[in-house]
């Protein structure tokens, strides 16, 4: 069986800034299985620019921002197997593949990044009733459809849901010729970035429809039309409020499910509030040596916090295979509460963190004048200040070392609005 | 006072712009929400991305953006232009495929590198399991 240091399972943004960090650290066999044709995952199907602000400090559109990636793995001594599909990652390492170059074949590792990123929920995740007609489908297959394909997928299109795929795909299929008659979103705001409202929907005259949902689909081969309806407080649609909007498609942008049936096939602890697995402060996962990073872990809202993240796992990989396992005798379990949803990492090790540890999370509601409380037992160590959040934007905070040597057995990260 | 949400990074600042004293912007974090903010009110400009048709290639579209901003107004008559571009692989991040879109002054470059593809249209089909 061939062995390598570090096997990294996806060749999107998460795994290429791991492989890369894992080689700076100095890796030398370190190989990518990508199941695509080309490395770069999703990102090459996102033509838009907005890309890389962070991380190269230019705006770059999805395929550059890959790119560049590529082109400083290109100096290195990377390998990747596009066409190849990993099923299955046992614990003690061995990876089963499969392509049409190898066949089925088995590779060993010192360590693996999981780095499969995620994928959409569709129709069945979101049961809406109605016909089951052709002309529904997921904004990120549309997105494939038009970018890579060429194809376009209908003249008069009804969004649903206001994620930002959503809202880059209302965009890009009106400059491609179609009409846009609404994006339809449930929540009282949308879970999309300020920016993609702005550019994409109030742009080209699109209106949006919160706190509304499609309540039927009618069609008999294709769709005809969908009808939309305002929803109450409890989300629940209202009789009378319906809307109905002649259509041939119907996108869906409702949320996104970290892919991660390999990461539960192997018996990695699973987090059930985020869908990634449970990790360390160093995006180490419950099986040693295994550790994970980007949207296979936590759903982002940016590449270039994929690639920080992944950047970090990828050296804590190395370090494994380098020095082997961190070593803390104390393990801090990091919970959320109030309007906190979830927090990764879960697990500090103090005596392991170097400077300290990021620790990232959402919230379940807009929020102005916050106040970011970090408890250990009953006692405050750290408090913070946020204008405003929302549930749309990924938070963090920084906890240096010395605040968490105090801290002992658990910490609550909580949030809510200052008191006037 | 006009109230706008800047678009320059993905923060999303709410700036207010001043219409009666010189378009001063405020609520801006960085100087280029100034001029986002100031842009907007005077002569609003987009980057425009999409894809191009290509031949030869290993696939059968070439991602391409503006290389810098066209006025707003001229985004769906831009788009159009896209439609007419045909390009030959390979194509390299940056190549220009139309010049001078709309009378903008802006090229379109390519924003994905494209090889050859080995096995294109209209060559034999390579079925392993028949040789």
């Amino acid at each position: 069986m061939r062995e390598y240091e570090l096997i990294v399972i996806g060749g999107g943004p998460a795994g290429l800034a791991a492989a890369l960090a894992a080689w700076e650290k100095g890796l030398k066999s370190i190989l990518i299985l990508e199941r695509d044709t080309a490395l770069g995952g999703i990102l090459n199907q996102c033509v838009h620019n907005g890309f890389g602000l962070h991380r190269f400090k230019e705006e770059l559109t999805g395929p550059e921002y890959a790119g560049r990636y590529v082109d400083l793995l290109q100096g290195t001594g990377v390998q990747a197997k596009t066409d190849a599909m990993a099923l299955e990652v046992t614990k003690d390492k061995v990876v089963r593949y499969v392509c049409p170059a190898d066949g089925c074949r088995s590779v060993r590792a010192k360590a693996i990044v999981l780095a499969m990123g995620c994928r959409e929920r569709a129709r069945g995740a979101v049961s809406i009733p109605g016909a089951r007609c052709s002309g529904i489908l997921t904004a990120g297959a549309a997105q494939r459809f038009v970018n890579i394909e060429g194809q376009m997928v209908g003249r008069r299109v009804v969004i649903l849901g206001s994620g930002d795929i959503g809202l880059i795909m209302a965009r890009r299929i009106t400059l491609e010729g179609a009409r846009v008659l609404a994006c339809v979103e449930l929540m009282p705001c949308s879970s999309g970035l300020n920016r993609n409202i702005v550019q994409c929907l109030h742009d080209f005259d699109i209106p949006l429809y919160l706190s509304h949902t499609v309540t039927d689909i009618v069609g008999r081969d294709r769709l005809e039309r969908v009808v939309v309806s305002a929803v109450d407080e409890n989300r629940r649609p209202v009789p009378g409020t319906e809307k109905i909007f002649d259509c041939d498609t119907l996108l869906l942008s409702v949320g996104l499910l970290p892919e991660n049936e390999l990461t539960r096939a192997l018996g990695a602890e699973l987090d059930p509030r985020t869908n990634g697995a449970v990790v360390y402060e160093n995006m180490e996962t419950s099986v040693p040596g295994v550790f994970a990073c980007g949207n296979v872990l936590q759903v982002h809202d940016l590449v270039d916090f994929v690639s920080d993240e992944s950047g970090r796992a990828g050296a804590a990989a190395a370090e494994y295979v380098l020095c082997g396992e961190a070593a803390s005798p104390r393990v801090l379990d990091v919970r959320n509460s109030g309007a906190v949803t979830y927090t990764v990492p879960q697990r500090i090790r103090p005596e392991a963190v170097g400077k300290g540890v990021t620790v990232f999370f959402r919230v379940s509601r807009v929020m102005k004048d916050a106040v970011i409380r970090v408890r250990s037992g009953e006692r405050q160590i750290a408090r913070f200040r946020r204008e405003r959040m929302a549930p749309g934007e990924m938070e963090h905070i920084f906890l240096p070392e010395k605040l968490l040597s105090q801290a002992e057995g658990s910490l609550t990260v909580s949030a809510e609005e200052e008191a006037q | 006072m006009k109230e706008l949400i800047c678009i320059v990074c993905p923060n999303g600042c709410r700036l207010q712009v001043d219409e009666e004293n010189g378009l001063r912007v405020t609520g801006n974090a960085c100087p280029r929400g100034e001029e986002y903010g100031r842009n907007e009110l005077l002569h609003p400009v987009r980057v425009l991305t999409g894809t191009v048709r290509l031949h030869g290639g290993t696939l059968p579209r070439c991602p391409v953006k503006t290389r810098g901003t066209i006025p707003k107004e001229k985004l769906l008559e831009a788009a159009r232009a896209l439609c007419m571009v045909d390009v030959d692989a390979p194509v390299r991040r940056g190549d220009v495929v139309l010049a001078d879109i709309c009378g903008t002054g802006v090229d379109v470059v390519a924003s994905r590198d494209v090889g050859l593809c080995p096995n294109p249209a209209g060559a034999l089909p390579l079925h392993p399991t028949t040789l």
